[in-house]
């Protein structure tokens, strides 16, 4: 694998930025999906993402990244009581992956060499408390894309099959991308994503010399572009770390609620998981900014992102969703 | 020299420059049928390259990431992988690149991400300007060639060009405030060029030039050659010859009047891109409708066939084309072990009538075509409805998940608006464009839709047609005026439907019904539907219907 690119590095896009900053604050978001053309950073961002990330503490060898050894599942037969620190799971889910190594299967060597029924865990497994990223996100399979949904609901993978009975935890954030010319993506999965970004190819020039200049300058030094910006991704983490920590003492006050229902009510967002993930999606960046309560202000920015997937799509709709929304939330919130 | 020489001498160039940074330049996408000059070409990209790993788009994935090797691991009871064809660097070619699925694509993208080692040439044989290799992977290599109208003796052998091991050296030393940077990305931007691995792609090429050239900071003639070779195949317009320089002010206050005398005068530059480009390509320019590499995504490609529920295995032969269903097999052989003499100890011994295969249902996708009659007496009557009865249309196939694709009659001949996409958004903008007037060439809709059906079904997909037409049928395949002749090719068209069987639909938009049409519809053994005074909502509604019976067999 080669080094990732470093994240305060990203010249513009900062909704997607922003985004996947507030998932990293708060896990309950739901994931990201990142949609757009083609060599706009999508994946740089998300494996740049990856390296930001604090670590997390887990059991030593769990295939679930267990955080205490009580939860450690009894079919991966680990005595230890160990934790150490390891890196934050980001796990890459390839198209054109198989059923089998989604959910986990029969250990196929341990069937043949000792005749043995072991469960061998798989992506879920391995992403659990982590990140599941899947790039091209709209050319995968349906049937894989049922079998996320499940579980990326439940929080709990069910393996039933050749003759195991195996569940276990996956609780991870999605983080998808896409270009939406090759494909559109289900209505379901789209509103699995808390929060979803929409990218283009920066328009000003001198955005786009230095975006050149950037990477040309990452290709030929790899060592010295990153000492060059570890600070910054060293202070765009301690943020993070601070706003987890300054997340649970936002205030909600009542009015904010009622201008969050307002708006989902305006826009005809189906559910209610629109109005929770606008709220969390606030109260992320109030923490994030230092802030101690949640404000209009805060519900402004985050609305688009929170909400522009929500809306029951029109297909005849020539505006974008984002351009709706916006327009709601100057109404809604004058 | 002549324009093939030269063709060759670029194409040439720019492999040199590939053997010599490829891990910058990842690779190239060569467009040419096969035949002589593109075997010699081949030959020099073994030689200049390295041992070369064919790949072919009906690989497995299997094939190309590794799995498990069944044989062996059955053989020695022991879990054998194989490697798989993109493990390990070096370059790999991929063949007929222009039928390359969409996720086997986004596969070979992956790992060209992840391992910058990977080189990738890409051999695209597409015969019609809509076929082309797929555009992710397009996109990630630097240069595109065409080998087309290269004559046999002009192709001659490459000389074996010595790496220049100083090169390296020179290629890493420069940098920090290279003008080329912004000329490049400037260059591109005017080209229309979107993404931003172009110019990124341009800069390493310049510099590559360059550093063969012995000179440690690319100078006029590298960005020539940068411009020629990988921002020329990709441009999406040409640039307006008097564009204001909104960007001038800030270059004469910049702080390094170096910069300011090695950049180029864009104008050169746009003359080096126009020299290089096919003739054709300038012609569509001019007329503004610029084929844009965006608009054609994958997804239109996407086979049929692709999606498959599991269903019981059976047994069968490993014949490297289908999936050893592992349990099954070893459920099979269980009961026999002991009569095969299994000591308690030792593997488990599976003989190959144990072997049982994983078999997939495969359903394939649906494409509705609509052939839209935008002629002067439809667009009199009722044009504005048949937009919007399609448009419904539209939004049903967006539920069902169906590829649509819009056909557009009118003047002299049909127009292709949309080709098929799931893409409701563009379907939308280009029937919203959709013009109306001239008069009624039927015929040439129907035989638009024909061709497209055909390659469609070629492509696993099952089209199904309909026509949207006031029945005025005026103009002949030949693109004379005359009413006789225009329904008689109609009709000749009509049985050509028939003959490929698909479900057709025939909706009239007069306001009284045309007894034409039906004779039509019943030639195409479609189905008619008459639909006086009709709304949108009544006209999708109906149609609507029809298909949904339609098909519902």
């Amino acid at each position: 694998m080669t080094t990732a690119f470093p994240f305060s590095a990203i010249v513009g896009q900062d909704d997607m930025k922003r985004a996947m900053i507030l998932t990293a604050i708060d896990p309950k978001l739901g994931g990201v999906l990142v949609f757009g053309d083609r060599g706009t950073g999508k994946s740089t961002a998300v494996r740049a993402l990856a390296a930001l990330l604090p670590e997390i503490t887990a059991v030593k060898g769990c295939p679930v990244n267990s955080e205490h050894p009580k939860e450690v599942p009894d079919w991966a037969g680990i005595e230890t009581k160990e934790t150490v620190s390891r890196a934050t799971p980001v796990v890459d889910l390839p198209l054109g992956v198989t059923e089998d190594r989604v959910t986990g299967a029969l250990d196929i060597e341990r069937a043949l060499t000792r005749g043995e029924k072991a469960f061998q865990p798989g992506l879920l497994a391995q992403a659990n408390r982590g990140y599941l990223y899947i790039d091209e996100v709209n050319l995968l399979e349906d049937h894989i894309v049922d079998l996320l949904l499940d579980v990326a609901q439940s929080g709990e993978n069910v393996v039933e099959r050749e003759g195991l009975s195996i569940r276990h935890p996956a609780r991870f954030v999605l983080v998808g991308s896409g270009n939406p010319e090759e494909g559109e993506l289900r209505p379901q999965l789209l509103d699995r994503f808390g929060l979803s970004v929409e990218v283009r190819s920066p328009d000003d020039i001198e955005e786009r010399i230095e975006v050149i200049k950037r990477r040309d300058a990452f290709e030929t030094n790899p060592r010295n572009f990153l000492r060059r910006f570890r600070p910054k991704d060293k202070e765009i983490r301690d943020r993070i770390l601070q706003a987890r920590e300054n997340l649970a003492g936002i205030e909600t006050k009542k009015p904010v609620l009622k201008d969050c229902a307002q708006l989902c009510v305006t826009l005809g967002a189906d559910g209610l998981r629109g109005e929770l993930t606008l709220l969390r999606a606030g109260r992320a960046l109030a923490a994030y900014q230092g802030d101690t309560a949640l404000s209009r202000d805060h519900l402004r920015a985050v609305a688009p992102i929170a909400l522009s997937h929500r809306l029951r799509r029109d297909p005849l709709d020539e505006a974008g969703s984002a351009t709706r929304v916006a327009r709601t939330v100057d109404e809604v919130l004058g | 020299m002549s324009p093939g020489q030269s063709a060759w001498a670029r194409a040439t160039l720019a492999l040199t420059l590939l053997a010599n940074d490829p891990t910058r330049l990842r690779g190239m996408v060569i467009r040419a049928r096969s035949g002589p000059v593109r075997d010699v070409f081949v030959e020099a990209i073994v030689k200049h390259l390295g041992p070369v790993r064919k790949l072919h788009p009906a690989m497995s994935r299997d094939a190309l990431l590794g799995g498990l090797d069944f044989a062996q691991t059955l053989a020695t009871g022991q879990l054998t992988r194989s490697s798989g064809l993109l493990d390990g660097g070096g370059t790999v070619l991929l063949s007929m690149a222009e039928r390359c699925p969409p996720d086997m694509a986004a596969l070979i993208a992956a790992r060209m991400d992840a391992d910058p080692a990977l080189t990738l040439v890409l051999l695209d044989e597409g015969a019609e300007a809509d076929e082309t290799a797929p555009p992710a992977l397009k996109e990630r290599v630097a240069f595109h060639v065409s080998l087309d109208g290269i004559g046999r003796l002009e192709a001659r052998p490459m000389p074996a060009q010595r790496r220049n091991p100083s090169v390296e050296a020179t290629a890493s030393s420069s940098r920090k405030t290279d003008p080329a940077i912004t000329d490049l990305t400037k260059l591109a931007a005017r080209l229309g060029i979107d993404t931003l691995r172009p110019p990124q792609f341009a800069l390493a090429t310049a510099r590559q030039h360059g550093a063969l050239n012995g000179r440690a900071t690319p100078k006029e003639d590298d960005i020539r050659v940068a411009t020629e070779l990988v921002l020329a195949p990709r441009a999406t317009q040409l640039p307006m010859p008097e564009e204001p320089e909104p960007s001038a002010p800030e270059e004469q206050s910049d702080p390094n009047p170096n910069t300011q005398s090695e950049t180029l005068p864009d104008d050169m530059l746009i003359d080096a891109v126009k020299a290089v480009l096919p003739e054709g390509m300038l012609d569509t320019m001019a007329a503004g409708a610029a084929p844009r590499a965006k608009g054609s995504g994958a997804g239109q490609k996407k086979r049929g066939n692709r999606r498959g529920r599991p269903i019981p295995s059976r047994p069968g032969r490993l014949d490297g084309t289908s999936r050893l269903d592992l349990v099954a097999t070893l459920r099979a052989a269980a009961p026999w072990q002991t009569l095969r003499g299994k000591s308690e100890t030792g593997p488990i011994r599976v003989y190959p009538s144990d072997i049982h295969l994983k078999r997939f249902e495969e359903k394939s996708d649906r494409l509705i075509i609509f052939a839209v009659d935008a002629s002067g007496s439809a667009a009199l009557t009722r044009l504005g409805e048949a937009k919007g009865a399609v448009e419904l249309l539209l939004a049903r196939a967006y539920a069902s998940r169906d590829h649509v694709a819009l056909i557009a009659f009118r003047g002299e001949d049909a127009q292709l608006l949309l080709p098929p996409t799931r893409s409701l958004v563009q379907t939308k903008r280009r029937l919203a464009a959709l013009p109306g007037g001239g008069g009624t060439p039927l015929a040439h809709g129907l035989k638009a839709a024909t061709e497209l059906a055909e390659r469609a079904q070629a492509q696993g997909l099952s089209p199904m047609l309909a026509v949207l037409t006031d029945g005025r049928a005026n103009i002949a395949l030949d693109g004379g005026a005359n009413r006789e002749r225009a329904r008689d090719d109609a009709r000749t068209m009509a049985r050509w439907i028939a003959a490929l069987g698909m479900p057709s639909f025939v909706l009239d938009l007069g306001t009284r019904p045309q007894p034409d049409l039906a004779k039509l519809a019943a030639e195409m053994r479609g189905t008619y539907l008459p639909l006086p005074r009709a709304t949108a909502e009544r006209m999708s509604d109906t149609l609507g219907t029809a298909m949904d019976h339609g098909l519902g067999a």
